[in-house]
């Protein structure tokens, strides 16, 4: 019977970089991720980290454009504690190993990003995510020996005590099938976010907001769900993401007419605006009739101007996503690109500590909310989070545990379980396959929970998601085996993503105002004397609960946000 | 620009299945899919399983080359499912289908899906795969150079996908092999400024019967590779870092013999073939031939040398004088040697660093930029895909 004084389910940069914190305080750690760590979806963040390393910079500046970014929806006193330890944390990175790119002094070299007042973003080349993902599982196997890893298991219930703590999960083996019961003083839940509830987006196959679901499905409120970020520059043809660096490298946009559009929407900014403002722009230009591409739905981006060598040596996997999925030459021909779903700036909701409501329970990284990105997460700052918060409820975790006893939690939750997908597998092959609701929903949420969203399409969305819920109760599936049940973990997943889709929809008609992320047609302006709240989404019998919590405050009070 | 959007069009896809749990053998399965032409074969894939057997089994994860789940073999060579594009797929296919099978050199646990555990990741973890620091720690970043950091990022750049090592034909040989996935791993610390191993790393993996020198440089895992770490590329840049810069002696003998050839041939032109085997064992000078252990190698290739005589291959003559080329000729073949040796450092191939200078004229750069440039125009450059 496995059993851990923190256990971390996710092993993207949150979870590893917990694995390492709580490890380092001495805890006996175990990671469990349902793929092979490196596959984690922190593998694909492209452009860099954001700290306030150059002698030019200082923290608080940073944490100034974060709260600005945020449409001031962020929480001032988490945002400080990220701000101000980044540079300590970017150093750690670069100390163990990370391959971040130089000046000619030998120094990191930093890139302007979205909604930053300075160049502030250390990078590797386009592949800062993976540099940074494979670093750390480097560090996870130099210490094989005090972090346990559980890689291919699927997580499928959080285990509770009779007092509501959190005491351990259960989780299958997906290579054979066999489910277990893991026991640990503290689960940390750093399994990422929910982009699939959304087609196209430019997330992963695997982030399915199973963590967000877990969570939800025992208490913990869910918070700022509405604010579902579209990034500016998502590729025409699948959705695959181009990274801001592009932009920070000095790519242009431009309409059908050749216009540098920007110029109307942010004079000072321009492309560098924050990403909501240059999502809403794009997609304002396309709806009036100047996008470009066969059916006007596109945008170019124009990388042309950035000398060759330069693109072809810090943009390089953007060169071969070009090359390979839209037969552009990028370095020749400018590309076209539209707004995409890319982030979820809510989560579970969190403390500085990332702790959540329930005891025993910790989230970090995209799944958590804590809040540092409010309405809009500015570009470079996710890599941030993730390891800021991560570190943190490793550590905090390591801490509590020390003084508890290991609790011995009963197996009914892992009957419970199997029972649950013995029902899945059993069922017959009537009503809809589970894949025709993922797309439903997919479609759905994109149509209707956009980037301009309004009260009739989210009322709609929301009786979509209903009926998909109630057809996805009896959705059937093919694979009877145990051995890669990759069909049954789908539609474990599809009820997962249904929770997230409902918290979404019901955050979203909740909010009337437009702010962040979240641009109401039907309330157009940020209302901040009704409205500079966060909205908590709670499970409450059969649907969920909404409840307001105040914005934590410091030094910056809101100001009308002009980039 | 590429503004030519191209309709769906059918496409059969055979897919390798294997069920480990109904004691049947492998067979081949067929499905038709729908897509337009420059849609990955994963997406194709992912339609037959959303539309017609949800038990396909495959791993995959982000759909733009980077997660590296998805590696497979398409119609027999190794790469990434989300990486080829259907009409390729198509193209290279026979009768116009395209196969996809599992990874080789691989246990094959479902399907497309394999145990990369003991060939790949636990050869990685042989390698020391983590930076060991100089010390002390600077309280900022190690100072390190631009062009450091970018050529250890190719190396970076492997996303563990394992086409590699489905390809590496030293592994399907000697599985022990560490191969190539880890040994590029290897480099990436061997080429790091800040590590403060590189002697014992080296010595490690040169002295390992089945380290660097077990590569038979075949270039398979070069062509495998879908993110151009040109893992063998790497390998040669360890045996040459441990021969050259750390007088680590390659019991293979492969670096005196590299020696000795690069040598005959600075002097006549041309290979002396005759001249080779002795000063490759015996020291690179016409005295190698007088040294025992070049005369026990002469000895034991007797057989070999006899045999070559009787069929005319080698003839006495040809044995005792080099081949002559006309001096101007030889002067020109010794201006490279001159222009290669009197590089400051030694000059490496690096698609990350070197060969995309632009200011140079097309007609000036160096071959593999001709290459690179090409490869935007080829027909897929245009989005139109290959001619099926």
């Amino acid at each position: 019977m496995p059993a851990h004084d923190v256990l971390i389910i996710g092993a993207g940069l949150a979870g590893q970089r917990a694995a390492l914190a709580a490890a380092q305080e001495g805890a006996s750690v175990a990671i469990m991720s349902k793929v092979h760590p490196v596959r984690s979806h922190s593998v694909a963040a492209a452009g860099g980290i954001n700290a306030a390393i150059s002698v030019d910079d200082d923290w608080h500046s940073h944490a100034y454009d974060t709260v600005k970014g945020s449409d001031f929806l962020g929480d001032q006193d988490a945002i400080e504690i990220m701000c101000s330890q980044a540079p300590a944390e970017v150093m750690h990175l670069e100390h163990i190993g990370v391959t971040f790119h130089r000046n000619d002094q030998g120094e990191l070299d930093l890139r302007a990003f979205g909604g930053a007042s300075i160049k502030r973003t250390a990078y590797v080349a386009d592949i800062t995510g993976q540099a940074i993902l494979h670093v750390l599982y480097e560090q996870l196997m130099r210490y094989h020996e005090t972090v346990e890893r559980f890689e291919e298991w699927f997580t499928t219930s959080l285990v509770q005590d009779q007092d509501g703590r959190c005491c351990g999960v259960v989780a299958r083996d997906v290579r054979s099938g066999r489910m277990e019961t893991f026991h640990a003083k503290n689960v940390i839940l750093a399994c990422g976010g929910a982009g699939q509830v959304y087609r196209p987006t430019t997330n992963a196959l695997i982030v399915t907001g199973d963590g967000i679901a877990q969570a939800y499905r025992i208490g913990a409120p869910l918070m700022d769900m509405e604010m579902v970020q579209y990034h500016p520059t998502t590729l025409v043809e699948n959705g695959l993401l181009i990274t801001e660096g592009a932009r920070g490298e000095g790519a242009v946009l431009l309409n059908s007419e050749g216009e540098r559009f920007m110029e109307k929407y942010a004079p000072n900014k321009m492309e560098l605006a924050s990403r909501d403002v240059v999502s809403r722009a794009e997609q304002t230009e396309i709806l009036e009739g100047r996008g470009v591409g066969a059916d006007g739905a596109g945008i170019y981006l124009d990388i042309t101007m950035v000398p060759r060598k330069r693109t072809l040596e810090a943009l390089r996997e953007i060169v071969n996503i070009g090359k390979d999925f839209a037969g552009v030459d990028i370095t020749r021909e400018p590309i076209m690109i539209r707004p995409g779903q890319h982030y979820i700036m809510g989560g579970v909701k969190t403390d500085v500590d990332g702790a959540t409501s329930i005891d025993g329970l910790y989230a970090a990284g995209e799944v958590a909310c804590v809040s540092v990105h409010g309405g809009n997460r500015l570009g470079a700052n996710s890599l941030l989070d993730t390891l800021i918060f991560g570190r943190r409820s490793g550590e905090h975790a390591a801490r509590r545990a020390a003084s508890m006893p290991m609790p011995s939690p009963s197996d009914a939750q892992l009957h419970e379980d199997v029972a649950m997908i013995d029902e899945i597998i059993a069922r017959e092959r009537t009503g809809r396959r589970v894949s025709e609701i993922k797309e439903e929903l997919g479609d759905t949420m994109n149509r209707l929970v956009a980037v301009y969203r309004d009260e009739e399409g989210l009322q709609e969305a929301h009786e979509i998601v209903g009926r998909l819920k109630q057809e996805a109760q009896s959705a059937y599936i093919d694979d009877r085996g145990t051995v890669f049940n990759q069909d049954v973990l789908g539609a474990i997943e599809l009820g997962y993503m249904l929770d997230c889709a409902e918290a979404i929809v019901v955050a979203a008609i909740e909010r009337k105002e437009s702010r962040g992320a979240q641009f109401r047609t039907d309330f157009p302006e940020r209302n901040d004397a009704e409205w500079l709240k966060h909205i908590d989404i709670s499970p409450n019998g059969d649907g969920p609960q909404v409840s307001y919590s105040p914005v934590t405050f410091t030094q910056w009070q809101p100001e009308e946000r002009k980039y | 620009m590429a503004d030519t959007f191209k309709p769906p069009e059918d496409f059969t896809i055979r897919l390798r299945r294997y069920d480990p749990e109904s004691g049947e053998a492998p067979y081949w399965d067929e499905h038709t899919i729908t897509l337009e032409p420059h849609r990955s074969v994963l997406e194709g894939i992912l339609q037959a399983r959303a539309r017609f057997d949800g038990s396909i089994g495959i791993r995959c994860s982000c759909r733009a080359a980077i997660c590296g789940s998805c590696g497979v073999r398409i119609n027999g060579e190794p790469g990434l499912a989300c990486h080829t594009h259907l009409d390729e797929a198509r193209a290279s296919g026979a009768n116009g289908a395209i196969e996809v099978e599992p990874m080789g050199n691989m246990p094959v646990i479902k399907d497309l899906i394999v145990d990369m555990d003991a060939v790949h990741w636990k050869k990685v973890q042989r390698v020391t795969p983590w930076l060991i620091a100089k010390q002390p720690v600077p309280e900022r970043e190690y100072l390190a150079s631009h062009d450091s950091m970018v050529d250890v990022t190719q190396t970076m750049a492997c996303i563990q996908c394992g086409a590699c090592v489905s390809d590496c034909l030293a592994m399907e040989v000697d599985p022990g092999f560490i191969g190539p996935a880890a040994l590029a791993k290897a480099y990436r610390f061997v080429g790091d400024p800040r590590d403060d191993a590189h002697d014992i790393r080296l010595r490690d993996l040169a002295e390992d019967p089945q380290g660097i020198y077990d590569c038979t440089h075949c270039f398979k895992c070069v062509e495998a590779c879908p993110k151009d770490v040109n893992p063998m590329g790497q390998i040669m840049r360890l045996r040459r870092i441990a021969g050259s810069d750390f007088g680590i002696v390659d019991k293979n003998n492969g670096e005196r013999h590299e020696a000795a050839f690069t040598t005959l041939v600075k002097d006549n032109g041309l290979l002396w073939e005759a001249e080779l085997l002795p000063r490759s064992y015996g020291g690179n000078s016409w005295f190698g031939k007088l040294h025992p252990s070049a005369a026990k190698e002469l000895l034991s290739s007797l057989p070999a040398i006899l045999k070559a005589l009787m069929r005319g291959k080698v003839t006495p003559m040809g044995a005792l004088r080099p081949h002559k080329i006309p001096k101007s000729d030889l002067d020109r073949v010794r201006a490279i040697y001159d222009r290669i040796e009197g590089r400051e450092e030694r000059y490496e191939l690096n698609l990350y660093v070197s060969g995309y200078d632009e200011e140079e004229p097309p007609a000036a750069a160096p071959a593999g930029a001709v290459a690179q440039e090409a490869a935007p125009s080829a027909p897929d450059g245009a989005g139109t895909g290959v001619e099926p």
